[in-house]
């Protein structure tokens, strides 16, 4: 199959991941999109390893594979503390910082 | 020999420093160590006089160099002094007549409780006149200029809880400060000219001719009419006189000081000092004259319409020292006589002020000359001893005024052409009105009726000649406030009256013994150079002219004041006496020319920082800050609506970059 129909996926997906995150209120839906954009990222860096023949798309897919992890360690810790002050999951009750 | 000259100095300073620093416990004898250490000034400057006596005229020159102020390359200031004839004369004049001063202080503050305070002050004139007189550049000359400038500010606001003395201290140093101006400035050009501006390099010595001479006629002009701004503003010369008259609400004794010794003297001195670059620029020498010949008729004519004793007298003080001015811009024929006319009217104005303030302290410190009168009984001492003075002034055949001032008058003759007659013409009416005014002052206060019996002194409804000597009274000093009631004329202590007779005395013989085979001339020679005016008139025609024209003043005033009663209520007066009266609209010029002036000035520049500047400002300021308030509209705290921004970015840097490729 063609490469680049696994591009077309990804742009696919990481525009789906970012809408989500524009739109959604709810802090779990808007950090799995953001997963969401890393893994059509992820995605595109494998089908771009496979168009060049070299690994290096697969390394950093690693890379952001750990990344990810971390983050998701951090930002569901960061959600949960957010859920027990306020009772709820929304990102826009967390508006303090602004002027 | 040369190590005494700082010495001369550092006494008065050193008084002024004990006794403004020394407090409350040196009261008692504050005002001995202050008269002690001005004599020990005097007698330094006569061990010095007798060494200057025992060397050749031209080796009459001690320097001493005490050290290097601002050794910068090309910039050289030292503190150094140099100490030949003029300064000699000077120093001998400042310190005698200054001691006598302090002396008479004495008795004449004794009921004042600020009096240690006023002898500081007194030695820091005194200090600060020495260092005018002895320093041997422009620069160091300069901080004595400045000196005298701030003791004249104490001392005439010394009675500072009369706001009349307060505004006459500021009026004077404001005044002062626009002639300091001229001299800064000469300073400066004298600098960028010639490169130094110590008076050895630039005026040049006898053995060898000064920088002076090198420069361009217009660049020296430039200097003379700087310096001549500078002595206008210390010597009370038109058009900066206004602060002299004013400068009476300070004790009489500072009068006398400012009057006779100091101050006053100093742009005489200024001007007579840098002969060397007068002579060469003749534009200024003229300038000069004018201006030395407009402010002694202006003077006289103030002088004869004041009923204040001391400001009849302040007018005398600038139309002698016009005098002196007009001698001065005359160039070597008239330096000497500037500067013997300045010693013997140092003796004979010192000597009538000291008597002026002899008799306002026998009359609870009245000034108006109307509630005089019949004095003589009273005060002889005063009386002789003013009178004295008076037939000095007026130039009286044999005492020291007539020797000075007909020298003046042949200088100003012999100056040649139609300046010369003008200018003479000038000198001589001048005389006349002397005689007047002085004869005038002298009836009025110790001749004619006794008006002061039922007239008690300082009270609020007796009509003053100006509303100043009014103001003056009802701001009571220490001794006025008890004043009521009919005064008691008494003769003044012996600690006031003695120096009044050595002044006196000197006002007799001075002039005679200057004058006896040139002397005064030959020892400033050296200086000043001289050569002998030849006026168009024989120099007989011109001395008998002058008495002639004192007799005529005399004789006027004498019809006018000592045949009729003279009226206790001022009368009204022609137009001229009115205007003199109000000093000749000095303050009503100042007034409309300087201060509307100054106002419009300001009210356009107020309206312009309010207009173009403020509005600059403030349009930057409102459109940054509408800005921001749009800006911080983007701050509003939701995290998807920063993740717009980002993704936003993103697109445009993106698109940016493609766009790059494409092209």
């Amino acid at each position: 199959m063609n490469p680049v129909n696994y591009l077309y996926l990804a742009a696919l997906l990481f525009t789906i991941g970012a809408t989500g995150v524009l739109i959604r209120r709810n802090a779990i839906v808007v950090f799995m999109c953001i997963e969401l954009m890393l893994n059509a990222c992820n995605l595109a860096l494998v089908a771009f390893s496979r168009m060049h023949g070299n690994l290096d798309g697969q390394i950093i897919a690693f890379f952001t594979m750990v990344v990810a992890a971390a983050e998701v360690v951090v930002g569901l810790a960061i959600i949960v503390s957010l859920f027990r002050s306020r009772h709820s999951a929304s990102v826009d009750d967390a508006s303090l910082m602004k002027l | 020999m040369e190590n005494l000259i700082a010495l001369l100095i550092a006494a008065p300073l050193l008084g002024a420093a004990v006794l403004l620093v020394g407090g409350r416990r040196l009261d008692a004898v504050g005002h001995w160590i202050g008269t002690v250490l001005a004599a020990v000034s005097f007698v330094l400057g006569l061990v010095l006089f007798a060494d200057l006596l025992g060397k050749d005229a031209e080796d009459r020159t001690l320097t001493q160099h005490l050290f290097s102020w601002i050794p910068v390359e090309g910039f050289h200031a030292d503190v150094a002094f140099q100490l030949d004839q003029l300064s000699m004369t000077f120093v001998l004049l400042i310190t005698g007549v200054g001691s006598l001063i302090h002396l008479y202080s004495v008795g004449y503050m004794e009921h004042d409780e600020r009096r240690r305070r006023f002898f500081g002050y007194l030695n820091l004139f005194l200090a600060a006149m020495l260092l005018l007189v002895l320093a041997d550049n422009y620069l160091l000359l300069y901080v004595g200029w400045e000196g005298v400038g701030l003791a004249s500010y104490l001392l005439i606001g010394f009675w500072q809880h009369k706001p009349s003395a307060a505004t006459a201290a500021k009026k004077a140093f404001l005044v002062n400060r626009v002639g300091d101006m001229g001299l800064s400035i000469a300073i400066m050009l004298m600098f960028t000219t010639f490169g130094t501006f110590a008076f050895g390099p630039l005026l040049g010595t006898h053995e060898q001719a000064g920088l002076a001479g090198d420069a361009t006629e217009g660049q020296l002009t430039a200097i003379g009419l700087m310096l001549l701004l500078a002595a206008c503003g210390k010597s009370a010369q038109v058009p900066l006189q206004s602060w002299l008259g004013d400068a009476m609400e300070g004790p009489t004794p500072v009068s006398a000081l400012i009057h006779a010794a100091t101050m006053v003297t100093a742009g005489v001195y200024l001007i007579v000092r840098s002969g060397a670059i007068f002579d060469a620029a003749p534009d200024a020498q003229l300038v000069v004259t004018i201006v030395g010949a407009v402010t002694l008729l202006f003077g006289a004519i103030v002088g004869c319409a004041k009923d204040d004793i001391k400001k009849a007298l302040a007018g005398s003080t600038m139309s002698q020292i016009g005098y002196m001015v007009l001698a001065a811009g005359l160039g070597p024929i008239g330096y000497a006589f500037a500067i013997m006319h300045l010693v013997t009217h140092g003796f004979f104005k010192a000597g009538l002020f000291l008597g002026a303030g002899s008799v306002m302290h026998g009359m609870n410190d009245e000034v108006d000359m109307r509630k005089y009168g019949g004095l003589r009984k009273y005060m002889p001492i005063t009386f002789i001893t003013f009178g004295l003075g008076y037939l000095a002034i007026i130039g009286f055949p044999g005492l020291s005024g007539f020797f000075s001032k007909d020298k003046i008058i042949e200088a100003a003759f012999a100056k040649g052409g139609t300046e010369g007659w003008i200018l003479g013409g000038c000198a001589l009416l001048g005389a006349a009105i002397t005689a007047y005014y002085m004869t005038r002052v002298m009836l009025m206060t110790f001749f004619g009726e006794e008006r002061w019996r039922n007239q008690p002194t300082r009270s609020p409804e007796a009509p003053s000649a100006e509303p100043a000597a009014e103001h003056h009274g009802e701001a009571a000093s220490d001794h006025v406030a008890t004043a009521t009631g009919e005064p008691h004329p008494h003769e003044s202590p012996k600690v006031m009256t003695i120096p009044m007779i050595v002044l006196a005395i000197g006002s007799v013989f001075a002039g005679g013994f200057f004058s006896i085979g040139e002397r005064f001339v030959h020892w400033l020679e050296p200086v000043t150079g001289y050569e002998h005016g030849h006026p168009p008139v024989s120099a007989l025609t011109v001395t008998l002219s002058t008495v002639a024209v004192m007799v005529i003043g005399v004789g006027i005033a004498y019809a006018q004041y000592g045949r009729r009663p003279v009226p206790v209520v001022v009368p009204r007066g022609s137009l001229l006496t009115r205007a003199a009266r109000r000093d000749l609209l000095q303050d009503d010029f100042n007034h409309v020319v300087l201060v509307r002036g100054g106002e419009h000035l300001t009210r356009s520049l107020v309206y312009v920082d309010h207009t173009l500047v403020d509005g600059v400002v403030n349009g930057t300021a409102a459109s940054v800050g509408g800005l921001s308030g749009r800006m911080r509209k983007l701050q509003n705290g939701f995290a998807r609506s920063y993740a717009v921004s980002m993704f936003g970015g993103a697109a445009v840097l993106i698109a940016a970059t493609l766009l790059m490729r494409a092209v």
